[in-house]
């Protein structure tokens, strides 16, 4: 048979019976749809998941003066200080992974305003600072380098330092006093919640360095310095310039021990791939269970296909098909239909992954590549699990083919 | 050069192996049948004539004996070139019409031609246009069977053996599902195309239906009993017509 009749045949043949048409593709419509639902779910929670844990710091990391030795006997971290802004402006200078750098000078004061007053941790950073830690402001604004330069008297507060101070009340365009200090308010960040660990990171001011050092400390040492790369697997990396940096800056001889640390959160980094490593292999199985049932399903309904069919197929070889016409026309019919079933699933998954989007406020991304691995598997589907039903029709005896009721 | 016999068998045996015991459906048949002839194969069940039609229908292979048909040897062809034959050389009527259902009149006629294996070019459409316009049914070309009454779908299905325009048409029991007058029908049909030329065989376990056939081959435990032509053939259009007298007498 001519390859355009027999499309034509096997075509005719899927509209003849359109409600055992559609049960078979509803295999593979369920399957197709349902992973590329699950996948964009999937890919939208990871990416979230992703977002979250980066604006922990895995980006980031801290650099903090080195412990000192007297006598033998170690003093611990941060004894001996000699963290400067020349650190910091080296690292800028000559980092290449380390993209973001910001001075942190620590303070522990009395903030009052709004008629009270909260004992926090006083801040003062460079403009980078809101980049490494991934936070933006929930009012108002953040200070700018002309405002660093110029050691302007404003603040930015964490929510908690907000909610205390001005309960209820917007708190920008206030005034605060720090250490005796005015200091005008000009931006609230947005709620980052506990660290690990349990410490309140909202529980804080943020100020200009430059002010912090010349209005709060009045020394020129910076408590730590942080560090943001562009990506998490930039660290490694990131880790061993900075030190090399750091110690070039710090003129010390190559028997010299580091008279700093640079610590990362790598915990985190190592819970953030392991959450989507298994995130991803779980969608996969998920997927994968979901479009072999939807194979099985229409080699099920092919098979009774055939059953059904044996006088049809019996006519056909008594009219002069061969077993291989048969076997085409079976083959093309189950391919046809699970490619069919494969494009509705596809628009029924995009559909849906929208809807959920909508609806359930989640953020969902349909993946090109989810949306190709369907199509491709919905016609290897039809192909694999009509083989079998085809082969049977075509070998079929055409006296007790045309004898079946 | 003459012209060969449409069908010649020669020794024809057919054993079916069921078990230990042998069972002998065919036992050295030897029949010619000439082309234009119109035969019809009698005979009880059992008696070997359902062996008989799917052998000679290229169903079946004969477990011994040669078998010519149209003048080509048809013993021994296997799967796809019986299907060949088939498709070119017979043209199969049936018992219970065997038309696709879900498929108009004219795509069911169509069908054989589709499944033509020689490459050359056919206008499929109009060749089962005409064939349907033979026998009458041109205004139902759009029809679906399940629309049509039993003797439009067995006609229906003599236009789909014609339209190939085979050297045999295979009529199995072309009868036994029509009431008598739409029976009487059908066999007028049949003598008209015997009557163009085309060489007819119909099994049929009916007298009166075989004697609208010009030659009978009785057959009994898979051999031939009796082979004669009809003395008194029927015309059955002479009979439709007396049928339609009798028809309008009972109305009156």
């Amino acid at each position: 048979m001519k390859r355009s009749t027999l499309f034509k045949v096997a075509i005719e043949s899927i509209l003849k019976n359109k409600l055992r048409t559609l049960l078979t593709m509803l295999g593979i419509v369920i399957g197709v749809g349902a992973v590329i639902v699950m996948v964009a779910v999937g890919q939208g929670a990871r990416s979230q998941i992703a977002a979250q844990i980066a604006s922990l710091g895995t980006n980031m990391l801290v650099i903090t003066p080195g412990s000192s030795a007297q006598g033998g006997v170690s003093q611990g971290a941060a004894t001996f200080n000699r963290l400067t802004i020349s650190d910091v402006e080296k690292l800028m200078r000559e980092g290449t992974t380390a993209s973001l750098v910001s001075p942190v000078v620590v303070t522990r004061t009395q903030a009052i305003g709004g008629g009270t007053n909260w004992r926090t941790s006083v801040n003062g950073v460079s403009v980078d600072f809101q980049t490494i830690r991934a936070w933006p402001v929930a009012e108002g604004g953040f200070f700018t380098d002309q405002d660093v330069r110029t050691s302007r008297k404003v603040a930015v507060l964490g929510s908690t330092v907000a909610n205390n101070l001005y309960p209820g009340e917007d708190a920008v365009g206030q005034m605060i006093q720090l250490r005796d200090v005015p200091f005008e308010i000009i931006g609230v960040l947005t709620t980052k919640g506990q660290t690990a660990s349990g410490t309140d990171q909202d529980d804080v001011v943020i100020i200009p360095y430059t002010t912090a050092q010349t209005k709060l400390s009045g020394h020129t040492f910076i408590s730590q310095i942080v560090v943001g790369t562009q990506s998490s697997s930039e660290i490694p990396a990131a880790t061993d310039e900075i030190r090399a940096i750091m110690r070039e800056s710090h003129r010390l001889a190559p028997a010299d021990a580091d008279d700093f640390t640079v610590r990362n959160q790598s915990d985190l980094t190592a819970a953030a791939t392991g959450t989507t490593d298994v995130m991803s292999t779980l969608l996969a199985s998920i997927a994968a269970i979901s479009l072999l049932v939807g194979g099985i399903g229409i080699m099920n309904i092919m098979l009774v296909s055939v059953t059904e069919r044996t006088r049809e197929i019996g006519i056909r070889m008594s009219l002069g098909a061969r077993g291989r016409d048969v076997l085409t026309q079976f083959l093309v019919e189950s391919v046809v239909m699970s490619l069919v079933g494969g494009v509705i699933g596809i628009l029924i998954g995009v559909a849906g992954a929208a809807i959920l989007g909508k609806t359930m406020g989640w953020h969902t991304e349909v993946s090109t590549q989810a949306v190709m691995i369907a199509v491709a598997f919905s016609a290897a589907v039809g192909i694999f699990f009509g083989f079998h039903p085809a082969r049977k029709a075509s070998g079929l005896d055409p006296i007790q083919a045309l004898r079946h009721e | 050069m003459s012209i060969p016999p449409v069908i010649r068998t020669e020794g024809l045996t057919r054993t079916y192996d069921a078990g230990r015991n042998a069972v002998h459906a065919l036992r050295q048949v030897n029949l010619t049948i000439e082309r234009g002839e119109m035969v019809a194969v009698m005979g009880a069940s059992g008696s070997g004539k359902s062996t008989m039609m799917n052998i000679l229908g290229c169903l079946d292979t004969p477990t011994a004996g040669t078998y010519w048909l149209d003048g080509e040897r048809v013993d021994g062809l296997d799967r796809d070139a019986r299907a060949d034959i088939r498709n070119r050389k017979i043209g199969f009527v049936f018992q219970g019409f065997n038309l696709l259902s879900r498929t108009s009149a004219i795509d069911n006629v169509e069908l054989p031609l589709l499944y033509d294996h020689s490459g050359r070019h056919l206008d499929t459409q109009a060749l089962a246009a005409a064939a349907l316009a033979r026998v009458g049914l041109s205004d139902r070309a759009d029809h679906h069977p399940s629309e049509l009454s039993g003797g439009q779908q067995q006609r229906v299905a003599i236009a789909r053996a014609l339209v190939t325009e085979p050297a045999l048409i295979l009529a199995d029991e072309p009868t036994g599902n029509l009431d008598s007058r739409t029976s009487v029908e059908v066999m007028a049909l049949f003598q008209e195309l015997n009557e163009q030329g085309v060489t007819i065989v119909l099994v049929t376990h009916e007298p009166d239906i075989a004697r609208y056939a010009g030659r009978i081959v009785e057959m009994r435990d898979g051999r031939i009993l009796r082979d004669e032509p009809v003395s008194n053939r029927h015309d059955a259009r002479a009979d439709l017509r007396a049928l339609g007298t009798a028809v309008e007498e009972a109305a009156v």
